[in-house]
């Protein structure tokens, strides 16, 4: 089990990956045993398989013009399945915007994200899912509210540890430098998790960084840093146990750096074949987590995934379900512009409200 | 009573809601040990402790992004921009997260907190200590702004801002903040957020105005009495909300209006006063509603900001020109 010593063995200034399985699913280590039950491990699986299907409707329900923008999760599953493990009911999940299966671990309904990415934001409002952030546009901007969550929980002596997602891009943002050392110096206990997917849209991370590794960005600030296979979710999930202990034992934040690709596009309006080679697609298309997965899984004999088809089924239904449920959502109300800016509408926005009603109603002018 | 400058009623201000409110944190740039540049949360450390009140490392977009994250976590930070000019860094996590949680969330999470900053000019100071930015802020969807020009509306409008369940920008005009003596009330109490301050009453004309001006346009307003003219004074006290009812009341009566302001001049809350006036008083005016601002330029250094601070006599200039419209 990953530990304060492996910490040690794998610092990033070695630019040493932590890795636990193969590109076919075999341990690298013969002695190794997972820290997980078989069971676990088969749940791991089934979740996978579910975000990777719900992503896939997603996109194609944006496809048929159902649904604005989206951002693919394709090949960055098993970072989130490994959070969605570890992470506890009263943890914070403070999301970037791809993290789709630890979204759902945390209580977020595939209706909601629908309804989010189809133009609303009701879609935020994350009834299930306690302690869940909405997702954060202007890039790496909330991992300050991760540090903020973090002093708090400290200040109410509240035992609960906060996940703060980023991408590589994000590391070359102010808002990345001033979280990490705020919540060295305050102590705090943040989980930061970089997902390192090569591209930030199109810029592809040799021109965001001439870091040898993003886990370095975390050594000036004296945080225990890591670099993780982020395509392996044994590896993954070890890791994330051990920062999230660490943060839980009051020993402060912790950065991963999960080094993963991007199957997909940035978002459903990008065209990555403008900035990327089929040789490098193919090369990592050998890392796909699902397939490392399903390779340990079928080694060890621990569930028939030939299965696969039939599950995959029953989760579109499920899925298709949900995407009717966000479809059928009551129309936007001219009240929703209003009535969540303040607690109280201010005068001021009534009076804009109520001239938006009056031209509703005579319209065309006088009569 | 006990006779307080406006540092002394802040901090009064401060210490009351620490003491009455454990989820209320200061922190800040300078604001712990030292008790901040103005001295203004002198002796809240030591009263308080160092988990309540404290240096935070140096990064104005950190000390605003997290103060999110607490408020968010049930606590109330009051956080301190040391100076006006170094708000900015902060700007991406007030305009894009404090002032839109509330409604991006649907409710669910709410911004409680409040940022002071000190601003404006007249204190022989380097760039970026003089500056005065309100307009930003009123102009962002979300915030409240408030301004107070005496030692009792500060305390009061404090008080107001940290109870208050949305964020305020809370702005200081450091110039005054030991220029004016007053007597204030040593128990707790608040002045609403929203509510301008009629300091004059008047008949002829209505000057509307907030902070460090309000000074300038009282002495303006004795000049103005020795030629026998009666003017009415507005204290605006926050810049958004805007008090339409007290500013129509005013001008709907007098008929003439002037709006001094220490911020430059396009796109301020001057334009935004004037407009108020059209929309609510245009059939009683008796001349154009005028302004009187900073000028579309950077405020001087020290040497020339005797051309860009607004004096008793530009102002008196104005007035003159007003009445005999």
């Amino acid at each position: 089990m990953f530990n304060h010593e492996t910490l040690d063995k794998y610092s990033p200034l070695e630019n040493k990956i932590f890795q636990l399985i193969d590109d076919d699913g075999m341990p690298l280590d013969k002695k190794w045993k997972p820290a997980l039950s078989d069971k676990q491990i088969i749940q791991a699986y089934k979740d996978l398989l579910f975000e990777r299907t719900a992503d896939y409707m997603a996109v194609s329900y944006q496809r048929q013009g159902r649904m604005f923008t989206y951002p693919p999760n394709l090949g960055q599953e098993a970072i989130h399945i490994a959070t969605g493990m570890v992470i506890k009911e009263d943890d914070w999940l403070v999301p970037d915007f791809r993290e789709l299966g630890a979204w759902l671990a945390k209580g977020v309904s595939m209706r909601e994200i629908f309804l989010y990415f189809k133009g609303n934001e009701d879609g935020s409002r994350f009834v299930n899912a306690k302690r869940m952030l909405p997702v954060s546009v202007p890039i790496a901007s909330q991992l300050v509210h991760a540090v903020g969550i973090g002093y708090a929980m400290n200040y109410q002596k509240e035992k609960a540890v906060v996940f703060a997602f980023v991408g590589d891009g994000g590391t070359s943002e102010g808002d990345f430098h001033e979280a990490l050392n705020f919540a060295a110096v305050w102590n705090v206990p943040v989980v930061f998790i970089v997902q390192n997917n090569q591209f930030a849209i199109s810029v592809p991370i040799k021109t965001q960084t001439k870091s040898q590794n993003l886990a370095l960005k975390g050594v000036a600030y004296a945080i225990p840093s890591v670099l993780v296979d982020g395509n392996d979710v044994f590896a993954m999930h070890e890791v994330l146990a051990f920062a999230r202990d660490h943060a839980d034992s009051g020993k402060g934040p912790v950065l991963i750096e999960a080094r993963t690709y991007r199957i997909g596009a940035h978002t459903t309006s990008d065209d990555p074949t403008k900035y990327r080679t089929k040789e490098e697609e193919a090369a990592w298309a050998l890392k796909d987590p699902l397939k490392r997965l399903k390779g340990y899984i079928e080694a060890k004999k621990l569930f028939d995934t030939s299965g696969e088809e039939a599950l995959v089924a029953e989760y579109k239904k499920k899925i298709d379900k949900e995407f009717e449920a966000a479809e059928k959502h009551p129309e936007y109300p001219l009240d929703d512009v209003f009535k969540y800016m303040y607690q109280e509408m201010p005068s001021e926005l009534r009076r804009q409200k109520n001239a938006y009603e009056n031209y509703l109603q005579n319209k065309g002018g006088a009569k | 009573m006990k006779v307080m400058n406006m540092v002394q009623a802040i901090n009064d201000a401060l210490d009351t809601m620490l003491t009455e409110d454990k989820s209320v944190v200061v922190y800040g740039e300078d604001v712990g040990v030292e008790g901040g540049v103005f001295r203004v949360t002198e002796g809240l450390q030591l009263k308080h402790g160092a988990a309540r009140v404290f240096d935070s490392p140096l990064a104005e977009s950190a000390i605003a992004g997290t103060a999110l994250g607490m408020a968010i976590a049930g606590m109330k930070p009051v956080i301190e921009m040391q100076f006006d000019g170094f708000s900015y860094p902060a700007f991406n996590q007030i305009l894009s997260h404090i002032s839109r949680f509330r409604n991006r969330t649907r409710g669910k999470f709410t911004v409680p907190a409040v940022i002071r900053i000190p601003y404006g000019g007249g204190i022989n100071a380097l760039e970026h200590h003089s500056e005065s930015p309100e307009a930003y802020f009123g102009h962002t969807p979300g915030l409240k702004v408030v301004i107070p020009s005496t030692p009792y509306d500060a305390k009061g409008l404090l008080i107001a801002a940290i109870e208050d369940p949305d964020p305020v920008i809370f702005m200081e005009p450091k110039r005054i903040y030991r220029a004016i003596k007053q007597e204030v009330p040593e128990e707790k109490y608040n002045i609403p957020i929203g509510k301008a301050r009629v300091v004059n009453v008047g008949e002829q004309l209505t000057i509307i105005a907030y902070g460090a001006m309000i000074r300038e346009a009282q002495k303006a307003i004795v000049m103005a009495k020795q030629k026998g003219w009666s003017v009415e004074l507005i204290d605006l006290r926050s810049i958004w909300p805007i008090d339409r009812d007290t500013i129509r009341e005013s001008v709907r009566k007098t008929g003439r209006v002037l709006i001094v302001t220490e911020a430059s001049q396009s796109y301020g809350a001057a334009a935004e006063l004037i407009s108020i006036v059209n929309e609510e008083a245009f059939l009683s005016l008796e001349a154009p509603p005028a302004r009187l601002t900073g000028f579309d330029t950077v405020i001087p250094l020290p040497l020339g900001e005797k051309y860009y601070i607004i004096s008793p006599e530009r102002i008196f200039f104005e007035i003159d020109k007003l009445i005999r419209y």
